[in-house]
Order: structure tokens, then C-alpha cells, then sequence
């Protein structure tokens, strides 16, 4: 019989191992699955692995990394500090969505002025406000009313895309559009263009991005409020009696994970994706939480979970088009790089044991 | 001679950076009531959980019964008939008694059958205590109960109790003996630790004793005198707290009729508190945990908030100030529960110095924390408190109790403040530490801060205090001059305190 056995103290080999481990098992049962659908296994992890980053295509694919990669890992990053407090923003989606629409709105009506030193700044600010007020929603209602900020902020997705649509279909549509739903392009309008090098795929996103881990970095480190935060998480007790307040804990941590999606939501709107459309969001709000969690909650982890997750899409576009696997079937291989991984981290707090025989 | 029960050969365990147990031997035998003695982080718990399964030892062998005994865990111990009562409860506190107790067992009976086993256990043994009744709302000593009742159930051969008397009051002591002399009188061996000579010498037939985890010596309690054993323990001569009568000054914090509701569910409100608190003071606060204890110590350090006018220190009211603001002003304040409230648990020394010394040890600029400076505030904690731990990288969890207390105080005292709140100072520290303790505090006192010692221990109050109070379902009495206060006068401020009898064991 196999048993759990809760170790004295977490594990520190597998607290890093498990990340490894969990990728190396998701690989495992990936080939597995792409062998039942009848397509070569190995070739399917190659073009998912290998392909995207040294095949023939690297040129075409290196890019789109940047651009995939960087949204993760702000809004994952800005998560990642209300996880570590027991905070849980689950609607990164809807702040995601709200902050391209504020930073979209104020590109559009400054349209056509031409001066990129004050239209891109200003979407910018815009973008990290409205991520920051919508989370703000969540956080008041739990600070002033102890309601669950996983319910509140997870329904205020939903209103964010109602909002969504309504823009596109509405006041923002181009109205050069010819009836077309969608707002102008915002990446064709040099002022408020997030492009900093379009064809390396480079954007203000991807630079804002890297600073944002950099700052968490130092916060976690050096900074009283990063000890706060991991104290809360740790001993709420503990932090009350040190002199945490918690209300002010749980706003700020909303609130950064809020401007970190708005901006992420913002510099994809007047970037890579250029226009305000009802399909805009493609769910890295909620990927973000997976990417957060495989990076330990850490920084420089979470820049290397969201490379990682990025290039799982990107390879699994590449094995979609060129081998005919299923979308579906991505997914899946997705999704359980998050099982493994959940399943993999019981071994930093258990260990396994063999046991013969019965217990009486 | 026949085999005795329970046999311990050679244990070592080893930590990285102290060897908690070495080359531990001795005998039990059955009906025998055992004592452990040793100072803080002498390696008394770590041997206890290894007889129960909890810790492995690296080398040595248990026999019981004459048959080899290595339980891999504690389920394999239990099985073997060994129970321990661990001075942490691990109860639920919405949940009854019945239903807590079924939790602890592998194959619990029907509630109904099992409640009827509990009234049954509980009157056979002169425990008192109702199946039916929600643990949230029983007090310390009851709480333990349900604990004992829990391993008698198992029918135990060997019985553990890891300190079990800190947190009760002595007639909730008194009904404790009771109970384990009938065990006793049963065969059960029951193996004892504890920091309160005099409870060994009252209970104990033997009694070994550890310093730095060796056998240093055993000794019959009962022939031995208190002090006697506790310089066995040290291995030296025993330091009692002295202090200078020094004057009493100006009046530093002012509380004035101070109610507030407990922020905890089966918390006591503090209900018309008033008290003066002067430069130089030690102010003695006494009564049964539970009475408002924890709420009168928040109230003070900032964790609970209360109404303009109810507390004042030199002049300004601070009713509304959080923790951190008080401790600039030079409030400090030591709570009772160490693990997860005075300190994280899973952080290191270092990162729990910061935890309320920032401020007054100027550890932070701007916001950053200044690190070097953190460690070295940690070290000078660990020196001057003769805290025992390998370095300040150490996380919490892994100092031996009496250890992290002496942090804990050592911590709040090497800050200086002007205003010294602590809950239970020496709750589970060595003799010889206890009364550094007491000195400490008292030498605080006496450079003009004032302390307040909110303490179970009567002797420990009477010891240091010059004033007396007593702490009642959160109604503090007029406080008195604690010098020549007799034990009836004593026992009518306590008054109203649950006045329990001792149960009548048959
Ligand atoms: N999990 C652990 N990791 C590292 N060191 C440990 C661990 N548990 C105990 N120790 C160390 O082992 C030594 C013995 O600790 P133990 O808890 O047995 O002491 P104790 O005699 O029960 O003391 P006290 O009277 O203070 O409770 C101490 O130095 C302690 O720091
Ligand atoms: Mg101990």
C-alpha cells in the first residue's frame, strides 16, 4: 500500500523540482494522448517544443513569444501578490478587458492628434486605472461588506465583456468602419501605437512586463510591504499583532494586480491585437492564474512559467496547422500541465511511502 | 526483577546544528508516574514524540512490553498503546466534545454510543466534563480534558503529557492529579514533563533529567527539594529574581473605563476596565485564562481598536492608534500565543525580529528593510536571552517552546519601550530562564518603564509584582499593593472565578 506522510518541513528540493517534474509528466502524457489520436507523438511534441523556438519558422514564431508571453506574466505577477496573502482575484480577465477599453477610449478621442510623447501616456495611465478601479470593485465590497472577492471579481468578467461588446458594437466603432463592427485601428495610429519594433514583436507591453518583475523582485525582497504581504499569508495573526492592516493589504493587492492587467489589456489593444472588437480577450486573464502558480508565486518564476505557457500556445498552433491535431486536444495537454503540477506539489509538504501489509 | 514496561536505549537525534537527543537511556515501568526534567530545547519533546512516532531517531532502541517497539508513526504507536496529550490542543473549537473526540479515532463508534463512553470515562476517572457542550465555550483545563479523555479511551499502557499543567489553573491542576493517580493506580505508567518542580515533586515517583540531551542524572522528586533539582538541570546555581524598591513616578498610560467587544467568536469582552499604569511599576494581573486576557492585551497593543478617552499614554489618546504607531510612542506588547500570533511560525528569526521591532530599532528606511541590521538585532536577541538555536537563520517552528518564548520577551525588552504588556511571560520556560525572565522585566521597571504581567502563576506575580489585580470575565478588580496580600485575600479578588471542586474519585 502506498501512503502519504506529511513531511516536518516543505521540501526545498521539491519545491523547485515540482515545476520540472510537472512539465516532464505533462510531455509524458501529452505523447500519450496525441499517440491515441493517431498522430506521431514525438513529432507532436517537437513542433510544440522545438519548432516555435529553433525550427526553420523561428523567425515568425520568436516574435509571437514576446507577444503572448508578456500579458501572462504582468497580469500573473500582479496575481501572484494577493495569492501569497490569500487574496484571490480571479477576474484578471475583466480587468484585463476594462483597462484596454479606458486606454482605448482615450486613444480614440484624442484621434487624429499626432504627439506619442502625450496620446500612448495617457492610454497607459488610462489602461492602469481602469484595471485598477474595476478590481477596486472586488476589493471595496470585501472590505466594506465581507463579500467573497473570488465571486465578485469572477461575475465582473462577465460584465466587463457585455461591456466589451457593447463598445465595439457601439460608441467605439470605426466610424470609417463601412458598418463593420470594431473600433479604428489603434496600431496604425502612430500616437498611440504600443509597437516599440512590431517585427521582433517587441511592444511597451513586453518592456512594461520585464520592469514589473524586476520591481516585484525588490518588493519581495527588500520591501516591508512584500514582507507584509508574505506574513498575512503565512500567520494572519501574526501580521495583525505586527500591525498589518488588512483591509489596506487587501486593497493594494487588488489594486496592483488590477493595473497590471489593465495595462497588459491596454498595450495589447493598441498593439498586437490593434482594434476594439466583441472577441478581443482570448483568456489570458485566466491563464494567468495557471502561469502564477507554476512560477512558485515568485518573480523571476513566474517570467519563467509565462515563456513556458507562451510557447505551449504558439507550439500548439504550430502542431494544430501542421499536423491536424485537434484544438481541443491542446487544451487538454494544457490543462494538465496544471493537474501535474497540483499533483506533483503534494510531495514538497508529503512524502511517499511504501508500507506492507495491513495497519490495524 | 521482573522486565519493565517500556525501555529506552542509547536514542540520538540529531538536527542540523544541535543534537537534541544523545545516547538517551532509561526504564519505565508499569504504574510508575515518570518525570522528564531538563531546561528549554534540553531535548525533552523530541524525545517524547519519538516514543510516539513522530520523530526518528537516528540510533537507539525502544523495547515494550520486552518487545522491540519502533512505531513509524503515531497511528502505530497508538496501536501499541501509548497516548500523548501535547500541550497544543488540536480540537475544533464549533465542534462538541463528542464529535471532537471521534475525529482523533481511526473507527469512531455511533455518536450516541460514543457519548455514553465519554460520561462514563469521564465519571470513572473525575473528570468532569459534558459530551454535548461546544469546545469553543470550555475553558483551558476542560479543553484538556477532552484531550485526556480522547487517549483514555485507547485503554494507553504508557500515557505522555508534554507540559500539560501550563495553561490550567491549580484547582484545574488539582483534578488533573487526581486523575492521573487513579491511572496509576490502574498500571498505567504515564510519563510527565514538566517546568513546575513542585507539581513533580507532588506527583512524580522518578524523575530524569536532560541537559543538552544527555542523562544527567535522576533523582527520586519526592526526597529532592525544587531547587536542588533545578540546579541539576543547569548544572549550576540558581538565580533568583531580585529587585531594588525604587519609586514609582509620574503616570505613564492612563486606561479609563475601557469596554470593547473580543474580535474572536468565544472571546470575553473587556467590560469597565480602569487602571493607572506609573513609571517603574510592575502591575500583576491574575484570574484563569479566558477571562479576557488576550482582549485586554490587544486592546493595549492596537490589535483591537477602542472608543475615544479609554486609553491615554502620557496625556494623548492612543485608543485609536494601530500596533505599529503604539510601539513608536513605546508600547510593546509580548502575546500569550507564541506560535502563528507572537511570531510566523515558518519564518526565520531574523524575519520574526522584524516582525515588531522595525520601528523602534529603526530596521526599515523608506520601506526597505535593512536586512544586515534585522540579522544582527536577531543575534543580540539570541545572546542576551540565552536563546538556543543554531543562528537567526533558523525559522521559529524549529526552536524548542521555552526557546521561542525567551525570543518572543527578549524581542519586546531589547526594544526599550516605556510601556510593557506580557501575556504569560514564562508559559513554558525552564526555572533558570523564567527568572531571567522575571529579572529582565523587572530591571525594566526599575530603568522607569512601566510592565503589565498578565500571568496564571500566582507565585510568579506575587514575585515581581508591586501591584495586583485580577482579570474576571473581563472585569479587572480595584488592583491592591501586592506586598502582604495574603492568599484569602488573594482568592476573594479572583472571586467569582470559576470555583471548581475537586472531583471526588472513587
Ligand atoms: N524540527 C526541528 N528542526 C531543527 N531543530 C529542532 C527541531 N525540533 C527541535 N529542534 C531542536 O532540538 C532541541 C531540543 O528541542 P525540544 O523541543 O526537544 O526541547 P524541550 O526540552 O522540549 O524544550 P522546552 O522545555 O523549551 O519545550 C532544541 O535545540 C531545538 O531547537
Ligand atoms: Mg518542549
Amino acid at each position: 500500500m502506498i501512503i502519504l506522510e506529511k513531511r516536518p518541513q516543505p521540501s526545498q528540493f521539491w519545491s523547485y523540482g515540482a515545476p520540472l517534474v510537472a512539465v516532464i509528466v505533462t510531455m509524458i502524457f501529452g505523447a500519450a494522448l496525441f499517440a491515441v489520436l493517431g498522430k506521431p507523438p514525438m513529432e507532436a511534441l517537437s513542433k510544440i517544443f522545438w519548432e516555435p523556438l529553433f525550427g526553420e519558422f523561428n523567425f515568425f514564431y520568436l516574435p509571437q513569444l514576446l507577444i503572448k508571453g508578456a500579458p501572462l506574466v504582468a497580469i500573473a505577477l500582479g496575481l501572484s501578490l494577493g495569492f501569497k496573502a490569500g487574496i484571490w482575484n480571479i477576474g484578471a480577465e475583466g480587468q484585463y478587458i476594462i483597462g484596454a477599453l479606458c486606454g482605448a477610449g482615450v486613444g480614440l478621442a484624442l484621434y487624429p492628434m499626432e504627439a506619442r510623447w502625450l496620446v500612448l501616456p495617457a492610454m497607459l495611465i488610462a489602461g492602469a486605472f481602469g484595471g485598477f478601479a474595476w478590481a477596486m470593485i472586488p476589493g471595496i465590497l470585501r472590505v466594506k461588506f465581507n463579500t467573497n472577492e473570488i465571486l465578485v471579481s469572477l461575475m465582473l468578467v462577465y460584465v466587463a465583456e457585455q461591456l466589451l461588446a457593447a463598445m465595439a458594437l457601439g460608441a467605439m466603432k470605426n466610424p470609417e468602419g463601412m458598418g463593420f463592427p470594431g473600433s479604428r485601428n489603434l496600431s496604425q495610429y502612430a500616437s498611440a501605437s504600443s509597437w516599440i519594433d512590431q517585427s521582433n514583436g517587441m511592444h511597451w507591453g513586453v518592456v512594461l512586463a520585464l520592469i514589473a518583475v524586476i520591481f516585484a523582485y525588490i518588493l519581495f525582497t527588500k520591501h516591508i510591504l512584500g514582507f507584509q504581504i508574505n506574513l498575512a499569508g503565512q500567520a494572519p495573526r501574526a501580521a495583525a499583532f505586527s500591525g498589518v492592516n488588512p483591509a489596506r493589504l487587501v486593497l493594494f493587492c487588488l489594486g496592483i494586480s488590477g493595473a497590471l492587467a489593465g495595462i497588459a489589456g491596454l498595450t495589447e489593444v493598441s498593439g498586437p491585437a490593434g482594434v476594439v472588437s466583441i472577441d478581443f480577450n482570448v483568456g489570458y486573464g485566466f491563464t494567468a492564474i495557471i502561469v502564477a502558480f507554476l512560477g512558485r508565486l515568485h518573480p523571476v518564476g513566474i517570467l519563467m512559467a509565462g515563456a513556458l505557457m507562451a510557447l505551449t500556445y504558439i507550439g500548439g498552433d504550430v502542431a494544430q496547422s501542421s499536423l491536424g491535431l485537434p484544438k481541443a486536444a491542446i487544451q487538454v495537454f494544457q490543462g494538465t500541465l496544471l493537474f501535474s503540477l497540483l499533483g506533483i506539489d503534494v510531495l514538497t509538504n508529503y512524502r511517499v511511502r511504501m508500507k506492507q501489509g495491513a495497519v490495524a | 526483577m521482573t522486565e519493565p514496561l517500556m525501555k529506552l536505549e542509547g536514542l540520538t537525534k540529531a538536527y542540523p546544528g544541535v543534537v537534541a537527543n544523545s545516547d538517551v537511556s532509561f526504564e519505565i515501568e508499569a504504574g510508575e508516574v515518570h518525570a522528564l526534567l531538563g531546561e528549554n530545547g534540553a531535548g525533552k519533546s523530541t524525545l517524547v514524540k519519538t516514543i510516539y512516532g513522530l520523530v526518528k531517531p537516528d540510533t537507539g532502541t525502544m523495547t515494550l512490553d520486552g518487545k522491540p517497539f519502533t512505531p513509524a508513526e503515531p497511528r502505530a504507536a497508538r496501536a501499541a498503546g501509548i497516548a500523548m496529550v501535547f500541550q497544543h490542543f488540536s480540537l475544533f473549537e464549533a465542534l462538541d466534545v463528542a464529535e471532537n473526540v471521534a475525529l482523533g479515532m481511526e473507527n469512531p463508534p455511533p455518536m450516541s454510543a460514543l457519548a455514553q463512553r465519554i460520561k462514563e470515562v469521564s465519571e470513572t476517572y473525575g473528570l468532569p466534563l459534558d459530551p454535548s457542550r461546544i469546545v469553543g465555550d470550555l475553558s483551558a483545563g476542560e479543553r484538556q480534558r477532552v484531550e485526556i479523555i480522547r487517549c483514555l479511551l485507547q485503554d494507553p499502557k504508557v500515557l505522555i503529557m508534554d507540559e500539560p499543567t501550563s495553561v490550567l489553573t491549580p484547582q484545574e491542576v488539582d483534578i488533573l492529579f487526581e486523575t492521573l493517580r487513579k491511572l496509576k493506580s490502574e498500571g498505567t505508567a504515564i510519563l510527565y514533563i514538566s517546568h513546575k518542580l513542585e507539581e513533580i515533586r507532588a506527583l512524580c515517583d522518578h524523575a530524569t533529567v536532560l541537559r543538552l540531551g544527555k542523562v544527567v542524572g535522576t533523582c527520586v522528586p519526592r526526597d529532592t527539594s525544587a531547587r536542588e533539582m533545578a540546579e541539576l538541570m543547569v548544572g549550576g546555581t540558581l538565580h533568583v529574581p531580585e529587585r531594588e524598591a525604587g519609586e514609582t513616578g509620574e503616570t505613564l498610560m492612563q486606561i479609563n473605563g475601557l469596554s470593547a467587544p473580543s474580535p474572536a467568536e468565544f472571546g470575553t469582552s473587556l467590560k469597565d476596565i480602569t487602571l493607572e499604569i506609573r513609571a517603574g511599576d510592575v502591575i500583576g494581573i491574575g484570574g484563569v485564562a479566558g477571562n479576557g486576557q488576550d482582549e485586554l492585551l490587544g486592546a493595549l497593543s492596537g490589535e483591537i481598536r477602542v472608543g475615544a478617552g479609554q486609553v491615554a499614554f502620557m496625556g494623548q489618546d492612543i485608543g485609536q492608534l494601530p500596533p505599529d504607531a503604539r510601539r513608536t510612542l513605546g508600547i510593546c506588547a509580548a502575546p500569550e500565543e507564541r506560535m502563528g500570533h507572537a511570531a510566523a511560525p515558518d519564518m526565520s528569526l531574523t524575519e520574526n525580529a522584524a516582525l515588531t521591532a522595525r520601528k523602534r530599532k529603526a530596521l526599515t528606511k523608506k520601506g526597505f528593510i535593512d536586512w544586515g541590521k534585522t540579522r544582527d538585532f536577531a543575534k543580540e536577541i539570541i545572546e542576551r536571552f540565552d536563546v538556543r538555536t543554531p543562528g537567526p537563520g533558523n525559522a521559529a517552528r524549529s526552536l524548542s517552546g521555552g526557546n521561542l518564548q525567551k525570543f518572543v520577551i527578549g524581542r519586546e525588552i531589547l526594544q526599550d519601550p516605556q510601556i510593557l504588556i506580557v501575556n504569560q511571560p514564562t508559559w513554558g520556560v525552564d526555572a533558570s530562564a523564567a527568572a531571567a525572565i522575571r529579572q529582565a522585566l523587572l530591571d525594566l521597571a526599575a530603568k522607569g518603564a512601566g510592565v503589565i504581567v498578565i500571568s496564571q502563576d500566582l507565585d510568579e506575580l506575587m514575585e515581581i509584582s508591586d501591584q495586583f489585580a485580577a482579570l474576571n470575565e473581563g472585569r479587572l478588580s480595584k488592583p491592591r499593593p501586592a506586598q502582604g496580600l495574603t492568599v484569602e485575600e488573594i482568592g476573594l479578588m479572583l472571586g467569582g472565578a470559576h470555583d471548581m471542586e475537586v472531583a471526588h474519585v472513587d
